[in-house]
């Protein structure tokens, strides 16, 4: 493989990651309550994160370089979950009501 | 290509700050800061990549892990008032 086609296999990869990843980060402007807001971050954390990984481990080849991308690819997909089910139980017992129908006030928690 | 991704991820930064600094409880801010962190570690990777410093990743990792531990204390802290009370006891109101 000469050099030129690992950079043309990623670019597809790079493209899709930072599609998903902007998808994401305007679901988090312009979602109406903490729980979808939750939602759309996930979808960029996780899948927008991975292909961005993925294209830059095409373009690093077999390296140590892909090994610590891989390694922050499991980071990722290890604490995003987690961090955001932890958000999730502390934002319900905080009673932060989710918005149910259209026109209702963003959140009703007094925090 | 790659810049095509710093850029995507830089905006993500953007709307993260906008969303933490509007964001009405305070739960929103925790996912802002979480949302920052998680582009922290992808902008890093992706300039380690610009400027051929493969270093960058080493941060990248080291982050990655703080941050899961920053969200985690900063939600305990709200769930309890405190950080010092162990999760057995379960608040009444569940």
């Amino acid at each position: 493989m000469n050099d030129w086609f690992p950079e043309i296999l990623s670019w597809p990869f790079l493209a899709a990651g930072s599609f998903f990843y902007l998808v994401g980060s305007i679901g988090l402007m312009r979602m109406p309550d903490v729980y979808t807001r939750m939602h759309a971050t996930s979808v960029s954390d996780t899948f927008g994160a991975a292909l961005l990984l993925i294209g830059m481990m095409i373009t690093a080849g077999f390296s140590l370089v892909t090994a610590k991308l891989l390694i922050i690819l499991l980071i990722l997909l290890y604490t995003g979950p987690v961090a955001t089910h932890a958000l999730a139980r502390a934002a319900r017992y905080a009673k932060v009501e989710p918005v149910l129908h259209k026109g209702e006030e963003g959140s009703s928690s007094k925090l | 290509m790659f810049t095509a991704a710093a850029i995507a991820v830089a905006l993500a930064h953007v709307f993260a700050v906008y969303r933490a600094l509007k964001g009405p409880t305070v739960f929103d801010r925790v996912l802002a800061a979480n949302t920052i962190g998680t582009a922290a570690i992808l902008l890093l990777a992706v300039l380690g990549f610009l400027t051929e410093r493969p270093e960058f990743l080493d941060i990248g990792i080291t982050y990655g892990l703080l941050n899961l531990i920053g969200t985690l204390a900063v939600l305990k802290f709200f769930r309890y008032g405190d950080l010092a009370r162990s999760a057995e006891e379960e608040p009444a109101d569940t």
